[in-house]
Parts: C-alpha cells; structure tokens; sequence
C-alpha cells in the first residue's frame, strides 16, 4: 500500500500532502517527478495544489500534457485512486479524467479563507468514514475555482450522486453567501462514474490537524488508508 | 504565414472579467458600449513546410487540444499571408 504525491513544476502544497500521509496518517507516501512515466508500486495518487506551469494559459492546462499525466490515465482506468486538490482538481478537469471546468473566482479576487463543506456522498474511497450531511471546516486558496459544466453534465452529476462536498454554511445550508467563487449548485469537489478519481478546490490536507485550526480533512486520508487496507486484504 | 487565432468565453458562460472592464469603461464616461467579453489571442508564425488547407486543419486542431478548452470556450482561426 503506497501514495504518491506528483510534483510538478509550480506544484506548492506537495509538501504539505506528503506531511498529512507520512506524519498524520503514518502511511508510506514518495514525492513523483512530472517526468515520471511510470506508477508501477502506487495505489493511490495525488495531484497537489499549487501553479503548476505558472497557470499559463489556463490552469492544468499545460500539466495535463507532462510525461506522468500519460500515466495517470491509464492508472486511473484500471482502478488506481487519484485525488486532485486544488490546482490538481483543475489538471483533472482539463485531462478530461474528471468533467466540467474550473473558471476564474466571480468575484476576480484569490480567496484564502476557511469555507464549510457538507459532505454529500460517503460512497467512495475517499469519504466513506465521514458522514452523508457532515458540516467540515476545510480552508480554499484560488482563484479559479468557479465550477461550470452544461446543464446535461450537472444532470448526469446529480442523478449519479457525484457531486461529493458543497460549500454550505455553519448550519449546512446551502445558501449563495456560503459560496465562495461561484460554483454552479455550491459544488466544491466531484467524483467520476467509478468513484475513483476525486478532485476538489478545497485543501483537506491544510485541515488535519489541531494546531492548524481544523483536522476535519484528516478522515478523508484515514479513509483512502482504510479502503487501501481492505483491498490489499482481498 | 500566420495563423491569427482568438478563444473567447462561450455565449452561455459568464464572463466576470469582462463585465468589470465594462463596469470600468462606463465609469470613465464611455457611453453606448453594450458588452465587452474578454479572450486570449494568439499569433503563430508558421513555415512554408504545409499547404494552406494542411495548416488549417492543423491550427484548428491546435485550437480545440491545447488553446481553448472547449467546455467553456470557443475558438476562431484565420490564416493569413505575410506581406
């Protein structure tokens, strides 16, 4: 059972990742160059935050064309778990792996702040030791998070219970206000059809533990371990 | 020869850029401009190695793979000889 952490140029939060599976969940995790071209050994893989390739030209845009990202979609076909946060959730959309696109904020600034997230679904790897309704406390740093998709695509999102955390507020509504940058139906983080590819804006690995204000992103990693263990168990 | 190509945001998908430049421009007392949508422009220079028509076709692959991302954006290529 092994993570990988990708890092690609501009990549900033890949310490930070690798820290909350090393440290936190005491799980054994390896940095993996964007020139990479193999995950042979990887069960699951996460694509950081941060600006990769500088956002030039739109965000992930020109990471999704780097050597490991070949390898990332075929890891992704046959089962292999990847988590997209932040800048990774924007690699994902634009790869293709995961649908939709991620605009700039509405309100044009980058916002760094503590949102509150309602879990949505605790039917993947990813989530299944939170709660369905669950309020977390989970910080977002960006300024492209506004999720679109057409309208037949937010159908599909909805009726496959795919949409996984929306920003709500304390009380878990979810209200305009509570919405940072503008994302369509509050969504904050979605899954793909076989529930093995998560991306979201918000940072769970900023949130896991105590002394950082928050350790309510710290179950969505103790989930990815748990799920791994039974795998390997089968 | 260049290909001169514009992406721009679609129709249907909100453009808060260009609606502040709007914002902005009619704040300085330009009066009866509509709509100002906001986009990237590119221009590439290209050899003589293909034909017109394989160059095209090339661009407008360029366009919809890498410049634009087709779920919020469209795109325009226009060919042009050099003087």
């Amino acid at each position: 059972m092994k993570f990988g952490v990708v890092v690609f140029p501009g990549s900033n939060c890949d310490h930070d990742a690798y820290h909350v599976i090393s440290k936190v969940i005491g799980q054994p995790v390896d940095f993996i160059w964007h020139h990479q071209t193999s995950l042979t050994g990887y069960d699951v893989v996460i694509l950081p935050g941060g600006f990769s390739y500088g956002d030039y030209l739109r965000p992930g845009a020109i990471a999704r064309f780097s050597p490991i990202m070949q390898v990332v979609k075929p890891f992704a076909a046959s089962g292999g778990l990847v988590l997209g946060i932040c800048n990774g959730f924007q690699i994902l959309c634009e790869s293709g792996l995961l649908p939709g696109a991620l605009m700039r904020n509405r309100t044009l600034k980058f916002m760094c702040q503590f949102v509150h997230l309602r879990v949505e679904s605790t039917d993947t790897p990813f989530t299944h030791l939170y709660e369905v309704g669950q309020v977390l406390q989970i910080p977002i740093a960006h300024a492209d998070g506004n999720y679109y998709c057409d309208a037949e695509t937010l159908d599909e999102l909805q009726r496959e219970n795919r949409i996984i955390f929306r920003y709500c507020d304390r009380q878990g509504h979810l209200t305009d206000d509570a919405n940072p940058n503008g994302s369509l139906d509050n969504i904050a983080g979605i899954c793909n059809r076989e529930r093995n590819v998560l991306g979201l804006m918000p940072h769970p690995e900023r949130a896991s533990e105590e002394i950082l204000g928050s350790s309510d992103g710290r179950t969505l990693f103790h989930s990815l371990a748990m799920a791994l263990a039974e795998l390997t168990r089968d | 020869m260049k290909a001169r190509i514009h992406v721009t945001l679609k129709k249907t998908v909100l453009d808060p850029q260009g609606q502040t430049i709007h914002q902005a421009v009619q704040t300085l007392g330009y009066h009866g401009i509509e709509e100002i949508r906001q986009g990237k422009y590119f221009e590439i220079t290209l050899d003589d190695s293909l034909s017109r028509e394989a160059w095209a076709a090339l661009m407008d692959k360029l366009a919809h793979e890498v410049l634009s991302n087709p779920v919020i954006e469209e795109y325009d290529v226009a060919l042009e000889e050099e003087p």
